[in-house]
């Protein structure tokens, strides 16, 4: 859906998407690298299984919710990307301990 | 820039880093009040201005004028002596003006003499059958990839609705080589005849030529329907089609991105926690919190200054910065008061830059079709409750927002109201033949982010907290 503009310059990292190694900017956040990688990054939701994606990235609406290092549940469009972050798509509900 | 607050308290803290906090703590700072700015983004701008300090979008003539405006006042907050935390959450703000902030997973507690709320706007619910399906997002969201990481749409893109925001974005989505298929432009058109007798305001207004221009720029490039209503997404699982109808004719275009855009209203959740009082607006359809002339509100020491305090804009957000900060010197360091502009000269900045906005606001004021929806349309995303759910909790009993929780689940999800409150508002007003004021808004309350039961639990604790809970 998304494309970067030639003229982004920023540096690139490496994150971890379901453990597969996806391609980042510095200063991406973790919603828009997903958006960016061209992966399909839908997340199912809690309530009857629905897929999302990302709808305001300006951290209001929640569909962006995803695992990060562990944890259940983040905004992934408030957040932003560091080398070796692992993310996790969240699938139905947020595990308990997650 | 996201270490934990250095004091216990402040003389003010200012919630968001958009034009009106930003104003409102170069102000504050600059009078010698102990300043404590927050912000949830990882950089300054707040939307308007979002990631002014680090954009890749180097080619300055792409986002425009309106956007680097904003360097001045960021340089001037970051050469002044105010504590910025960048990354912040801000959870709790109590009528005590104690404030409950996450950062970097721990929470802390500061207190404030005065509290400058700069919370600024979010996008108008845009409630339409198919808004939840993947390949379905605000004209914001775009914008907000486009200046953080100069993404643009590269595949089949449709942008519908109306308003400023959504031709500057269309504008800046084409200057950086983006995809844009069609423009749906959803004005309502008895709109132009009502907002005629605020046209000579706006035709003399900052906004006029500037809006012209831009809207011949896009219009050279892409093509645009005008006069559209019905709008609907569908998909198998994501986007596939966008149909809507103009001119009594259904169509159905292909499409993988539609970019939604019905105008912007204020961002209220964490004044209304804080038991802010707010009403209803007739003319912005939206909840607005009342406010003397300094943005002062129902609860001593809290002001909203910005889009937050009803939507105005950029330009009127600085200038409300300004005056809200000011209010807090004269009353808590009177002296430092006269080193500023004099109160009467920002009423008349602000005088100045409001002009125009009745226009429009009236322009364009949203469609009851796109805002009262009907049917299995979804009102509420999080708890996924649509329209006939709404009006049939309604007719077994349902008196208001805050019953329609017990009857649906609506906004007790992870939002806490943000994507459904106006919608659900509307709805069951008409459902009952009353005024939105009469039937209210959801009782909102901390925490208005969601934070983890562990963080809370690791807050320190005085002796009275425990024996307020433990038995024995």
């Amino acid at each position: 859906m998304f494309r970067r503009s030639d003229q982004d310059r920023r540096p690139s990292l490496q994150i971890f998407v379901d453990g597969v190694t996806v391609e980042a900017r510095e200063g991406d956040t973790v919603s828009a690298a997903l958006l960016a990688s061209g992966r399909d990054v839908r997340r199912e939701t809690a309530v009857s299984g629905a897929p999302r994606l990302p709808y305001c990235m300006m951290g209001v609406c929640f569909d962006c919710l995803v695992t990060i290092d562990g944890v259940g549940n983040r905004q992934g469009c408030l957040v932003p990307v560091a080398a070796g972050m692992q993310i996790e798509i969240q699938k139905g509900k947020r595990e308990i301990g997650r | 820039m996201n270490a934990a607050p250095q004091r216990d308290a402040y003389d003010v803290v200012v919630i968001g880093a958009g034009p009106a906090g930003l104003a409102a703590t170069a102000t504050a700072s600059a009078a010698g009040l102990s300043t404590l700015l927050l912000d949830e983004n990882p950089g300054p701008g707040g939307q308007v201005w979002r990631a002014i300090a680090s954009t890749p979008v180097t080619a300055r003539d792409q986002l425009g004028a309106d956007y680097w405006a904003g360097a001045e006042l960021v340089g001037e907050v970051r050469s002044s002596k105010a504590e910025i935390i960048h990354r912040a959450t801000v959870w709790s703000l109590d009528r005590h003006l104690e404030i409950g902030i996450s950062i970097g997973g721990a929470s802390a507690f500061v207190k404030a003499r005065r509290v400058i709320l700069a919370t600024g706007a979010l996008e108008r619910p845009f409630p339409i059958p198919g808004w939840t399906l993947p390949g379905v997002m605000t004209a914001g969201a775009a914008q907000t990839m486009l200046k953080s990481s100069a993404l643009v749409p590269d595949s089949r893109t449709v942008i519908s609705g109306q308003g400023p925001l959504l031709w500057l974005l269309a504008a800046q989505i084409l200057r950086l080589g983006g995809r844009i298929d069609r423009i749906l432009d959803t004005t309502e058109r008895k709109n132009y005849l009502a907002a005629l007798p605020h046209a000579f305001a706006f035709v003399t207004s900052a906004y006029f030529t500037k809006g012209l221009a831009m809207m011949r720029e896009v219009k050279a490039k892409v093509e645009v329907t005008t006069g559209v209503t019905e709008l609907a997404a569908a998909g198998e699982g994501r986007l596939a089609s966008v149909s809507y109808v103009a001119g009594n004719h259904r169509e159905t275009i292909p499409a993988d991105l539609l970019l939604l855009h019905q105008g912007v209203v204020p961002n209220v959740n964490l004044a209304m926690a804080a038991g802010v009082e707010h009403r209803w607006d007739n003319l912005q359809l939206c909840w607005s919190p009342a406010l003397d002339g300094n943005g002062g509100t129902s609860v001593e020491g809290i002001a909203i200054a910005g889009d937050g305090a009803g939507i105005s804009g950029a330009n009127a957000a600085v200038v409300r910065g300004r005056i809200a900060a000011r209010g807090a010197v004269e009353a808590l360091a009177p002296a430092a008061a006269a080193k500023l502009s004099p109160m009467a000269a920002l009423h008349a900045d602000l005088a100045k830059a409001e002009r125009g906005r009745a226009f429009l606001d009236t322009l364009f004021r949203p469609a009851r079709q796109f805002r009262i929806p009907a049917g299995d349309t979804i009102v509420c995303r999080c708890e996924e409750v649509t329209a006939r759910d709404i009006v049939d909790a309604v007719a077994i009993g349902a008196t208001g927002p805050n019953q329609l929780k017990a009857y649906r689940r609506t906004g007790m999800g992870p939002c806490q109201g943000r994507l459904c409150g106006l919608t659900v508002t509307e709805l069951m007003a008409e459902a009952r033949g009353k005024t939105p004021q009469e039937i209210g808004y959801y009782r909102l309350r901390a925490p208005v982010k969601p934070i983890t039961l562990a963080e809370l639990a690791a807050m320190p604790k005085t002796d009275d907290d425990v024996k307020a809970v433990v038995r024995g």
